[in-house]
């Protein structure tokens, strides 16, 4: 194991996100805030409480989750698409590190910002709302596996990437809706039965459903089966990468 | 003499079917310089990437100290260095910092005096807090070549390391390149400047068109292959060739007062005791002679016409 190398990459990668502060931390920071003066206050407060939830305090996880989604894509994918950009990456190629080494530094180094981002946004959240956290292990355990697994997942897309545009494509066309559509500021309850159906098949639903409840035992599906989602998608990503490992695809000739 | 990078029959094939390597069999010796001389295009870079671990090979095997760089890769690739041919850097990272990540990424722990001394070795000392973008070409450059070293390999394979680099800096790399050599390195380097690797390298391989012509002694393929050129300058010019010189392989320069005659001087007879009789009993007066060797130069571009003659 070739521990100094994951050492430094994911130092590497760190050390960019902190230099590029504002864009690494403030913005999901301002967005949150900008959030919950629109949804939370503005808006939130003509809608009803959900399950005795208010609506502003309601959509914290899905805030939560948007970012740690959208934040882990962009960081992941971007973190292994510049270097073979550049062509920076033929140091780590030609490095005595293996593929599983590289993709902990990475990877690892992702998922870490999407989750120090999402303490900012809870802590964001709680000047606007009183926080109320009934599962806080079950929270932090769907918390990291969301990022792990995201984070895995825009690596991957950082290393099918040809170009810039395929880098955006997937974020942009594929996560934005299903986000937007997995019951981040509404529960499902609220939508018409059809269109209830058509949601089950929105992975990100089982996420934000799970989430929501380790915040206040309230979920569109069951808490079980929100964890197994979640725990396939891992599995996925991994078996992926497993086999970009093996082929070498798109990092050698 | 025992060899430390053992490379046979290797061939490589990309994706979109075109053959860089043609069964490349190749030993290099511990400790020498070693000079790869061929045409833009010829796989120089494709060989090194191969060794390096960047691009797989299609066939043939590559062995470095013993090890097979594929089942034993992270064997081989510790004793590796690679300064590439392109400036691929990070702009917005120090040159201390980039010297610290590639000492790591090839599972060194860290080592700041070791560092220190290579930064000064490279006259980089007083850039290290630089950013990189902020860096002229020629520091860039030896930028690459301390990230190669920072891991204090025993192998450096050097892809054009001097190319976009001033009379003054690749004198001070070659100086370095013979500090290294001293220390015990082996070193691999491709070129175009032919003088260059006349100067340095021990041995001496030409490629072209994805295979290797000749391997040899620098001075034995100068040997075997160089031709000895007779110069022969003349009292007053001719205008063209006398009837009683026709047999002789002669060129008359431009101005007509000088002839150059090319000969093997292994053979028995060189030729060159009936061709002054000749002069003479052509009635030409000679005012100076003098012979000079062919240059590794010529050696090479003869080596490659031939080779693609008889490609074509
Ligand atoms: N990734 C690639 N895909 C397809 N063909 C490639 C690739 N890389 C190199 N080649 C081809 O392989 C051949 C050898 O290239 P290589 O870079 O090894 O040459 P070289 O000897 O280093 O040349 P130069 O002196 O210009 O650096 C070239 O014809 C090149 O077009
Ligand atoms: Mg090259």
């Amino acid at each position: 194991m070739n521990i100094h190398a994951i050492r430094v990459i994911y130092k590497y990668e760190m050390k960019r996100a902190f230099k590029t502060i504002a864009q690494s931390f403030a913005s999901p920071v301002i967005s949150t805030v900008l959030y919950f003066v629109v949804f939370g206050t503005a808006i939130g407060s003509r809608i009803d409480a959900i399950d005795n939830v208010s609506y502003g305090l309601f959509i914290v996880p899905g805030l939560v989750m948007l970012t740690v989604l959208s934040q882990s894509l962009a960081n992941a994918s971007f973190g292994i698409y510049f270097p073979r950009f550049t062509g920076q990456i033929y140091e780590v190629l030609s490095a005595p590190v293996s593929f599983v080494e590289i993709v902990t530094g990475y990877v690892g180094a992702a998922a870490t910002k999407s989750f120090l981002i999402a303490l900012i946004i809870l802590a964001t959240a709680s000047f606007f709302v009183e926080m109320r956290i009934d599962h806080p292990f079950l929270m932090l355990a769907f918390l990291i596996l969301t990022c792990i697994s995201f984070s895995l997942f825009g690596f991957i897309i950082g290393l099918w990437a040809s170009d810039f545009e395929k880098l955006q494509i997937i974020p942009l066309l594929v996560i934005t809706p299903l986000v937007f559509l997995g019951g981040t500021f509404y529960t499902i309850e609220m939508l018409p039965p059809v269109w209830q159906t058509i949601s089950l098949f929105n992975p990100v639903v089982y996420l934000v459903s799970g989430f929501r409840w380790s915040f206040f035992e309230v979920s569109d599906v069951s808490v079980g089966l929100s964890l197994s989602m979640v725990l396939l998608f891992l599995l996925i990503c991994l078996l992926i990468i497993g086999w970009m490992f093996k082929t070498g695809y798109r990092l050698k000739q | 003499m025992s060899s430390i990078v053992s490379i046979s029959n290797l061939s490589k094939t990309y994706e979109g079917g075109f053959q860089a390597l043609k069964n490349v069999s190749l030993d290099i010796q511990r400790g020498e310089i070693l000079a790869l001389l061929g045409p833009n295009g010829a796989g120089k870079t494709t060989l090194i990437s191969i060794i390096c671990g960047i691009v797989n090979p299609s066939q043939g095997t590559v062995s470095v100290d013993g090890c097979d760089i594929i089942k034993d890769y992270r064997l081989t690739r510790e004793r590796i260095g690679l300064v590439p041919q392109e400036l691929t850097l990070g702009a917005f990272e120090s040159v201390w910092d980039t010297f610290c990540f590639s000492r790591g990424l090839f599972g060194k722990k860290p080592n700041p005096q070791y560092l220190e001394q290579l930064l000064k070795d490279l006259s980089l000392w007083e850039k290290r807090n630089e950013m990189i973008m902020n860096l002229s070409g020629g520091m860039k450059r030896r930028v690459l070549i301390g990230k190669a070293l920072a891991h204090e390999p025993m192998i450096l394979f050097l892809d054009e390391p001097t190319a976009g680099v001033d009379v003054e800096l690749r004198k001070d790399m070659w100086a370095q390149v013979e500090r290294l050599r001293k220390a015990g390195v082996t070193i691999i380097l491709t070129t175009h400047y032919i003088e260059e690797a006349e100067a340095i390298a021990d041995r001496v391989g030409v490629i072209n068109q994805g295979e290797l012509l000749v391997v040899d002694d620098k001075l034995a393929l100068m040997h075997k292959l160089g031709k000895r050129q007779l110069m022969i300058e003349l009292e007053s010019s001719i205008g063209s060739m006398p009837e009683a010189l026709a047999g002789f392989k002669l060129e008359i320069g431009t101005e007509g007062d000088q002839l150059t005659y090319t000969y093997d001087p292994h053979k028995a007879n060189t030729g060159i005791d009936e061709l002054l009789k000749a002069l003479t009993g052509a009635g030409l007066v000679i005012k100076d002679l003098h012979s000079v060797k062919t240059s590794l130069e010529e050696i090479f571009v003869n080596l490659v016409k031939a080779n693609g003659r008889s490609a074509a």
